[in-house]
């Protein structure tokens, strides 16, 4: 189904089958070149398969960027343990809804890219984790293998190669947490959603204590046509270290907000004014989250920037997930920083010090602030508690709040000030006896 | 503890997709499956799903306080959650949800009288690109307006929400240009 | 051994294993890198962020108590950049602690306090709303205050790795993260207190201590628990001569962290209101409170009188008292009474098992042994719950070296869990070993420990069996009680001088004094043999020493009040023969410890030993006990040292029917167990042997009442 218009400036790639009748039946999918690449990569070894993936430049579209095919070749062969294929479908990271659309209209696709990764590493083995909140989903993914294992694309000896994979779905039950890989695996086990200490990767040590091929839904949704068209045609979608296409998500001020598949380095500005309209009622741009809640914001003069990973990098922000919302000038910064920490601070899983006790913190200030009693030197402090987060905390999710949160001080401080001017009267005491 | 037919079947094919020995994977969905189908997660369902999943009371205790979708009250026969996360609150969800709270006259994780509602603020669900959403249930509603969230609430007090769901309330979007 | 690390911590140029944790190679050094969460031999955890570190070319700080040293690596240990993050995390860590120190009973002693007076910032930048939830009682023993909790998880790990109970775990997430207990709204668990002593806070508190005083207040007197066998170091806190804690902070025993609910709380029977505080004399068939001179005066005079008319005594020594004396018992016996009449309730084979070792040495496992050795043998014993502390430690061994273990007992333990487990009725352990007999000759060593089901010539059978697996073997005969190895050590035996010398002639055992018609006299010392048997000499004159007035103390005409084994000082011997140094912590008023009794009484019958001190009675002993000859600086210094008993293997008839368990479980212990409160006070007690953990759990009628005061003397 689809729930916004698509644009003329899509290069639409993973998308392609959205729009078919039928568009998650396996009849549809096979005929649209469904389930050819799976054949091709039968043919071939692991080191040719994992080349093929690292010519295609593919970076996982999870959030971090990893590149896939060393991802892939980080899978120790012949342990005697078996080795499992993890898709991670819990799409949770604000700003982000491309993953549901992959799901609910092209589920074979996905099923493909699980199973060149689980030929890859010779697997027998693979779990879609889909966040609870995705009910519907299940029953999608679950009529989808079905239809592929009555075909064969499923089970044993699967198009008489001998080799076996089944695959099950997985249903999380309510945590942002768990889309950290390590979590995730954790909850796959049964168990609260708290990382795991690394190293050992999962690669090495994943589900089950076996090694781990673990990607997002987007990642290898990806996949399946990269080995139908090749790699280098893949990588030449994009730009240099950043390959073909990715679903951004744009939500916020824009008069057509919605998912749109583009190339690796399409420029802001441009998806902005030309793919989704412009900023609606005419108002000017304040600032666009260009990869979700966890990246730091990006001020209107910094917009003029290509959407990928390096480019993102060298702004001081991230890529992430993939989920842009974008911010007119009306924008209450102070509530968004807000409603940015309230998130980390319920997801927060609890598990270290300075990420429990720093978003909540952050959270109290942020609350206190917007309600008018904040004081100057809160806005320092803030920055100061996100400083004393970062790079601390047992996993990423505290850099995740810390990042926006020391960026929304640092580029929009004259907002935070503002707000001071606004609330002279209700201001807490400067200096609290404790 | 019985559940219905369908459910045993769900709990069955779940218990066989995980590997040999490595049953408490069912855990979190088996909580939540019951849950869906009882209502809540009540000790009676703690105690049965360690039983199955071969865990203890308190190993799935824990897995019950870490997941916030599962709850120990039972909620409204329709839960309607309403994201506020950044993509919503840009279009105005922090207003929705304080519309929703006076309209329903409930706070947040409560219940209205007749049992019939539930209310909660929650997280990014994964509709920023057509926020405000809500969620009845499971069932996404995209740009939710004051409007029709009215017109919903309604419809599940009328009982014509089911019969209503993908017709007037879809959120489909036809396709203008050749795919 | 592979070649050193060499690593570079503060300047100074440092070697160490390959594979040792950063924090571990740096306390090596003497360098103190802090941390909540790490806690040596348990789980690694990197939660509470407190041991940051700066490491040469790595961008971030990074965590010390789980990156192994590395070649080459240069840390900063006290960098500008890492003294910050300790604030910071400590900063954090006081959002929401309620800095309630002024009434916390852990003000004093809390790792939190010392580390924000090490490392913190002196003022809070925090004016917001702490997080507060309301404190949790989860049973008599363990209440829970959440807001003081840092979620180190010690607790969890220490119940769950440590103990195998499992019984805490992590509830909700995020800040409102905390401690959960394993029925819902309470424990249901052994009741040890091992999560009480780990918290490096006051999060856990204890009900036999909390709000009672500052640990300032009292005087920290280390000695050995009188409860089971096992001889775990306790260190009784002490004020105004009253108990008011036990617990192990310094870990110097040889239970390390380990104590039992027994050895962390059952010390209230000593101040028991009704413990004996004068003697009693019987005056007109009437015992009535007498002095100490008259008392004393009555018994020698009636002891000197039968002693001239060739009368029979009969004497009946403790499990309990120190092996002082219960030498100087045996000693006065043979000596001042001038009969063999001496005996005590046996719990195990002991003698049976040295005769069955005859000629060999060092085929007795000492408690190191059992961390040590690759592999371990239970037979028919309930370890969890009657050798807590050897279970502790045999499950510590499978945890840190994957020892094997495996049980032969007749219903479930939880040894279980980890083991190779054969069930076995009474009688037919034999069986069940040869079943085990392939597994158990692949292993390269064993130590097997063996019940009271295990006696005669089962005994013999046992050390063949043992022998016929073709490894080394070692042998630990569960005996009950405190001092059940040191009784039998120190000849308080019919047929056995101290040191297993053969008697000239054997005198009446247990079951004979107390069946004998013609008995005249009956001494008994810190037992209760008339609680399970009658006397047949009904007009025996009978004295007693006790802490309570007895069944048998009860039947006596002479009461002497007796100091516990926590009001005086000299050596006990535990299961696996480690010799430890009890030490006088509380007193009782008008109570008197054994040793002085006995003194008291030989002076009353006119005989010259000297001085008698607990120290000169050891020394005759190190120079006289065959095997006893232990390093006097090891037990001084409250360390332990195995004492190595043998026999000659001549003469010696085991008795295997005066072999008698005790058959306590975690929550009973004989006599002492009657008067703590309390242990009678916790749903769990007193709990079954071999109870299956599938069935229901063991709830006595009435028994959940969750009171927390004792009792005012």
């Amino acid at each position: 189904m689809r729930y916004n218009q698509p644009s003329p400036l899509e290069v639409r790639v993973i998308s392609q089958h959205f729009d078919l009748p039928n568009s998650t039946s396996i009849e549809t999918y096979l005929a649209n070149d469904g389930y050819v690449a799976i054949r091709k990569v039968l043919g071939m070894t692991p080191e040719a398969i994992i080349e093929e993936l690292k010519t295609s430049s593919l970076r996982g579209r999870g959030g971090a960027g990893f590149p896939t095919g060393m991802k892939w070749s980080f899978v120790p062969r012949n342990t005697g343990k078996p080795t499992y294929v993890i898709c991670n479908s819990d799409e949770s990271e604000p700003g982000t809804c491309k993953d549901r659309l992959l799901m609910e209209n092209d589920p074979h696709q996905l099923i493909e890219g699980m199973l060149i990764a689980g030929w890859t590493i010779k697997s027998n083995r693979g779990y879609i984790f889909i966040r609870g909140e995705y009910r519907y989903l299940i029953d999608i993914v679950d009529r989808a293998i079905e239809e592929a294992y009555e075909r064969g694309y499923l089970g044993k000896n699967i198009l008489g190669s001998g080799w076996d994979f089944d695959l099950y779905t997985h249903t999380g039950a309510g945590a942002y947490e768990c889309g950290e890989e390590s979590a995730l695996l954790e909850s796959l086990e049964g168990k609260r959603g708290i990382p795991r200490m690394k190293p050992p990767f999962p690669a090495v040590v994943g589900a089950f204590q076996s090694p781990t091929i673990l990607n997002n839904t987007e990642t290898y949704s990806s996949i399946p046509v990269i080995f139908r068209n090749g790699g280098a045609w893949y990588a030449g979608l994009g730009t240099p270290k950043n390959g073909g296409t990715r679903l951004m998500c744009v939500s916020g001020h824009v008069n057509r907000p919605g998912v749109y598949e583009l190339p690796m380095g399409f420029n802001l500005m441009r998806l902005i004014n030309e793919v989704c309209g412009g900023v609606r009622n005419g108002k000017k741009l304040k600032a666009v989250i260009p990869g979700g809640s966890s990246s730091p914001a990006l001020k209107a003069n910094e917009c003029d920037i290509p959407l990928d990973y390096d480019s993102l990098a060298k702004a001081k922000t991230m890529a992430g997930s993939g989920g842009l919302v974008v911010l007119d000038e009306d924008t209450d910064i102070v509530a968004v920083a807000l409603r940015t920490m309230k998130f980390y601070a319920h997801e927060s899983c609890g598990w270290c010090i300075p990420c429990r006790e720093g978003t909540t913190w952050l959270k109290k200030i942020l609350s206190r602030y917007h309600e008018g009693g904040g004081r100057r030197s809160d806005i320092d402090l803030i920055g100061e508690l996100a400083a004393n987060m970062l790079g601390r905390t047992f996993c990423p999710l505290g850099d995740a709040a810390a990042m926006p949160t020391a960026a929304f001080v640092a580029k929009f401080r004259d907002d935070f000030e503002a707000y001071l001017e606004k609330n002279k009267s209700a201001q807490a005491p400067e200096l609290a006896v404790v | 503890m019985t559940f219905s037919p369908a459910l045993e079947a769900r709990f069955e094919k779940l218990l066989n997709s995980y590997p040999p020995g490595r049953q408490r994977s069912a855990v979190v969905p088996m909580l939540l499956y019951a849950q869906d189908e009882i209502g809540c997660v009540t000790q009676e369902l703690v105690e049965e799903v360690a039983r199955r999943c071969g865990v203890t009371p308190l190993q799935v205790d824990e897995v019950i306080g870490y997941y916030s979708m599962l709850h120990r009250k039972p909620l409204g026969k329709y839960h309607v959650q309403v994201c506020t996360n950044i993509a919503c609150q840009a279009l105005g969800a922090e207003d929705l949800y304080e519309h929703a709270s006076r309209t329903l006259c409930v706070g947040n994780r409560e219940v209205t009288p007749d049992g019939l509602i539930s209310l909660e603020e929650v997280e990014c669900m994964g509709a920023c690109s057509w926020a405000p959403a809500i969620q009845i249930n499971y069932d996404f509603h995209h740009h939710v307006t004051p409007e029709r969230f009215d017109r919903l609430m309604q419809a599940l007090r009328d009982g014509v929400y089911e019969k209503e769901r993908d017709t007037k309330f879809s959120n489909a979007v036809q396709p203008t240009e050749p795919a | 051994m592979a070649d050193l690390v060499n690593l570079t911590i503060d300047g100074r140029q440092l070697q160490a294993a390959p594979g040792t944790l950063l924090i571990n190679a740096a306390k090596e050094a003497g360098i103190s890198i802090p941390s909540f969460c790490y806690y040596d031999g348990l789980a690694l955890q990197a939660a509470c962020r407190m041991c940051l570190v700066e490491v040469e070319k790595t961008p971030k700080l990074q965590v010390a108590c789980t990156l192994p040293v590395t070649e080459g690596m240069v840390v900063h240990t006290d960098s500008p950049q890492v003294r910050q993050a300790r604030k910071g995390m400590l900063e954090f860590l006081l959002t929401n602690h309620p800095l309630d120190c002024p009434v916390c009973d852990k003000g004093g002693e809390c790792e939190l306090q010392d580390m924000v007076f090490r490392y913190g910032a002196g003022e809070s930048r925090f004016i917001d709303t702490k997080v507060h939830v309301d404190e949790k009682q989860w049973s008599p023993i363990v209440f829970y205050d959440a807001p003081r909790c840092i979620l180190c998880y010690r607790c969890v790990r220490i119940c769950g790795e440590g103990l195998g109970v499992n019984a805490l775990g992590i509830g909700n997430r995020g800040v409102a993260s905390e401690i959960v207990p394993n029925r819902g709204d309470h424990l249901e668990c052994d009741e040890c207190g091992a999560c009480i002593d780990i918290c490096p806070v006051g999060a856990l508190t204890s009900g036999t201590y909390r709000y009672k005083t500052r640990p300032w207040e009292m005087r920290h007197s280390p000695t050995i628990c009188t409860h089971c066998s096992n001889g775990c170091k306790t260190t009784l806190g002490v004020r105004n001569g009253e108990i008011m804690r036990a617990n192990n902070r310094d870990h110097s025993g040889v239970n390390g962290e380990f104590l039992c609910v027994k050895g962390r709380y059952a010390f209230d029977f000593n101040g028991h209101p009704d413990r004996l505080t004068s003697p009693l004399v019987r005056v007109n068939g009437e015992l009535r409170p007498a002095s100490w001179a008259i008392a004393l005066a009555t018994v020698a005079k009636k002891w000197t009188e039968l002693k001239a008319r060739k009368s029979n005594f009969g004497v009946i020594g403790s499990n309990h008292t120190s092996n002082e004396e219960n030498y100087l018992l045996q000693k006065f016996a043979r000596e001042v009474l001038g009969t063999s009449n001496i005996d005590h309730h046996r719990t195990g084979d002991v003698a049976g098992l040295l005769q069955a070792l005859h000629g060999r040495s060092n085929a007795l496992a000492t408690t190191a042994d059992l961390y040590n050795t690759k592999a371990a043998l239970v037979v028919d014993s309930d370890l969890a719950q009657e050798q807590p502390f050897l279970a502790f430690h045999l499950r510590a061994n499978m945890r840190h070296h994957k020892a094997h273990v495996y049980v032969v007992t007749p219903g479930p333990v939880r040894e279980d869990n980890y083991a190779t487990s054969v069930r076995a009725e009474l009688g037919q352990e034999f069986e069940a070993l040869e079943s085990l007999r392939e597994r158990l000759a692949a292993e390269p060593e064993l130590v097997i420990l063996f019940g009271a089901a295990i006696k005669g010539e089962a005994v013999n059978r046992l050390v063949a069996f043992g022998d016929s697996l073709g490894i080394p073997v070692k042998y630990v005969c569960l005996v009950d009680y405190s001092n059940s190895r040191g009784a039998s050590d120190m000849g308080v035996l019919p047929d056995l001088l101290p040191g297993y010398q053969p008697a000239a002639e054997p005198g009446w055992n247990y079951d004979q004094i107390l069946a004998a018609p013609d008995l005249d006299a009956l001494w008994v010392v810190g037992a209760n043999p008339l609680s399970r048997h009658q006397l047949a000499a009904k007009n025996a004159f009978v004295v007693v020493q006790d802490l309570f007035l007895t069944e048998t103390a009860q039947r006596a005409d002479v009461v002497l009040p007796a100091a516990s084994a926590y009001e005086k000082n000299g050596t006990v011997t535990n299961v696996c023969g480690d010799v430890q140094k009890l030490s006088r912590g509380p007193k009782t008023m008008g109570a008197k410890p054994d040793l002085e009794i006995i003194a008291l009484l030989a002076r009353e019958m006119r005989h010259n030993w000297g001085s008698i001190t607990p120290e000169a009675a050891f020394a005759e002993i190190r120079s006289t006990v065959r095997g006893y000859n232990v390093p006097f600086v090891v037990i001084e210094t409250g360390g332990a040292a195995a004492a190595t008993p043998s026999m000659d293997g001549t003469n010696f008839q085991s008795q295997p029917e005066l072999i008698r368990p005790a058959n306590n479980t975690l929550y009973t212990s004989g006599t002492l167990g009657r008067f703590s409160k309390m242990l009678n006070s916790l749903m769990e007690a007193p709990g079954e042997l071999y109870h299956d953990p599938r069935k229901k759990p063991v709830v006595k009628e009435g028994s959940v009442q969750l009171e927390t005061t004792r009792t005012e003397k």
